[in-house]
């Protein structure tokens, strides 16, 4: 599979967050309980594959930019303001990292610097286009899920 | 089914050690010495009600071939543009006739560091002034010249060049005149707020994880003695105001206008918390 095709391929469908599918959960209605999400927020799996492109684009998670993954070695940066991923699917299970992904601050608190992935409680000013929108869509979510629970000890 | 909350506190505790012994995410025990006789304060004691117990600039942060290019004013590109400021201070503008040297005389002297106490308070419009706005001030009201539009003519190397006049001196403003401590209150407010979508403060970076890298960048405490730096990444010097706005660009907020009483009152602030610390401009970095 050629990386870099797919990945222009993703940040050409990013920013239409809509929430197409039926089943999909609408940011504001993820029930978010205890640090955990029990369902899906499609109704669907995730695409493990995507879930690592998504990790590592700079314009959709950004992961690398503050956590280290050493199953991506061949990035060149990657950064050390969150903990390092390594066996992250081994810690957590995949209903915790669910919850930890779309809105890090119902699980580690409101001074976490990690941002929500897929929650509308943004700061100040957002850029008057991404007003309304979530860093990434209920899938992309679910994608980076399925591809955090491949990283085992 | 799940793990206790002791295992994961445990689990993100040994994470944090494994951080702190990452590669560079110190920053350089090292002094600043420009062409070899110029001692540059790089690190400093903080100013009493400061967050940091120490004040450290951000050339401790960069790589060693970027601080070699700063300590040796040859190898230095932003010299370049200062010299281009030094052939403005004495090019004669605007309907009066006059260059800044007309009034000002040689900048060596009566410039000589007025740049660290920048931004002060300017009565005449009872809010913070800084050069680049001073240096309009003279263009309109003694020159009958027009006002530098943000970052475009003059501004950049000029305000450049009387910066460098400062070189080596501590940054010290005064809080006193003035409302200059409203303001003060104001820029730590907006210091302190969570912009855009990514929900992120200055503090958040530059002072909660200062010392860690963010993808390729190594966070430093976000001092202000450098500006205008020059910036290998842009190959040119960069304004102070650019570099707020890019910062909050960076959150995915919309970000206000250069010379806003919003970004003024974040000049201030953000100006006293390197109290101490050395003018460096202009200053290299990546
Ligand atoms: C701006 C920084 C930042 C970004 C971007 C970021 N994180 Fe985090 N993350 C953190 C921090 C910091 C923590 C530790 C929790 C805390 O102390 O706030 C964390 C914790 C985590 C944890 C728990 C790790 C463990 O071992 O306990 C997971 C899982 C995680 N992040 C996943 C992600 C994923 C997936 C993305 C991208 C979609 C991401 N993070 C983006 C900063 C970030
Ligand atoms: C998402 C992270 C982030 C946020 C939020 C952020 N910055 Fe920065 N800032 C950086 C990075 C990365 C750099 C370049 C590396 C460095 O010098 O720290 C930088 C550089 C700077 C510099 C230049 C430092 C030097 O030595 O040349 C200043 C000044 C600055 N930031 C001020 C601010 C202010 C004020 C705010 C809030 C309005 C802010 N930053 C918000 C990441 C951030």
């Amino acid at each position: 599979m050629n990386f870099g095709l797919k990945l222009a391929a993703i940040a050409a469908i990013v920013s239409s967050t809509s929430f197409a599918n039926a089943e999909t959960v609408a940011p504001d209605d993820v029930k978010l309980t205890d640090g955990v999400i029990a369902a899906s927020l499609t109704g669907e799996e995730g695409d493990p594959e995507e879930g690592a492109l998504i990790f590592a684009s700079k314009k959709l998670g950004n992961c690398l930019a503050c956590h280290a993954n050493t199953a991506m070695k061949d990035q060149l940066f990657h950064g050390d303001v969150g903990p390092p991923l390594d066996g992250v699917g081994s810690r957590w299970e995949a209903e915790e990292i669910r919850a930890i992904i779309v809105d890090s601050k119902a699980v580690f608190g409101d001074q976490t610097v990690m941002p929500g992935f897929y929650s509308l409680k943004v700061g100040l000013n957002p850029r008057k286009d991404l007003v309304g929108k979530t860093i990434l869509s209920a899938e992309q979510v679910e994608d980076v899920v399925a591809y955090l629970a491949t990283l085992k000890e | 089914m799940f793990r206790t909350n002791l295992v994961r506190a445990a689990i993100l505790a040994s994470a944090a050690s494994i951080c702190v012994s990452s590669a560079n995410a110190d920053p350089v025990d090292q002094e600043l010495v420009i062409d070899g006789t110029l001692k540059i304060v790089t690190k400093t004691a903080a100013p009493e009600g400061h967050p940091f117990d120490e004040v450290l600039s951000g050339w401790l942060f960069r790589t060693e071939e970027t601080r070699a290019m700063e300590a040796d004013s040859f190898d230095n590109p932003g010299m370049l543009r200062v010299e281009e400021g030094e052939a403005l201070w004495s090019t004669v503008e605007g309907t009066a006739g006059k260059s800044c040297a007309s009034c000002h005389g040689d900048a060596a002297e009566s410039m000589k560091d007025v740049g660290a106490a920048y931004p002060k308070w300017d009565e005449a419009s009872k809010k913070p002034i800084n050069i680049e706005l001073q240096i309009n001030k003279c263009r309109t009201e003694q020159m009958g010249a027009e006002a530098y539009e943000f970052d475009k003519g003059g501004q950049k190397p000029l305000t450049a060049y009387i910066k460098n006049q400062s070189l080596g001196t501590p940054v010290a403003i005064d809080l006193k005149t003035g409302e200059m401590q409203k303001w003060w209150e104001m820029g730590k407010e907006t210091y302190y707020t969570r912009t855009g979508q990514l929900n992120l403060s200055c503090s958040n970076c530059h002072e909660d994880q200062m010392g860690k890298n963010i993808r390729a960048d190594h966070l430093s405490q976000g001092q202000v003695n450098g500006f205008p730096t020059y910036r290998l990444k842009q190959a040119d010097l960069v304004s102070l105001h650019n570099r707020f706005r890019g910062c909050i660009r960076d959150t995915r907020a919309e970000f206000p206008k250069a010379f806003s009483d919003e970004l003024m009152a974040l000049e201030v602030y953000v100006t006293w918390r390197g109290t101490g610390l050395s003018v460096e401009t202009p200053a290299v970095r990546q």
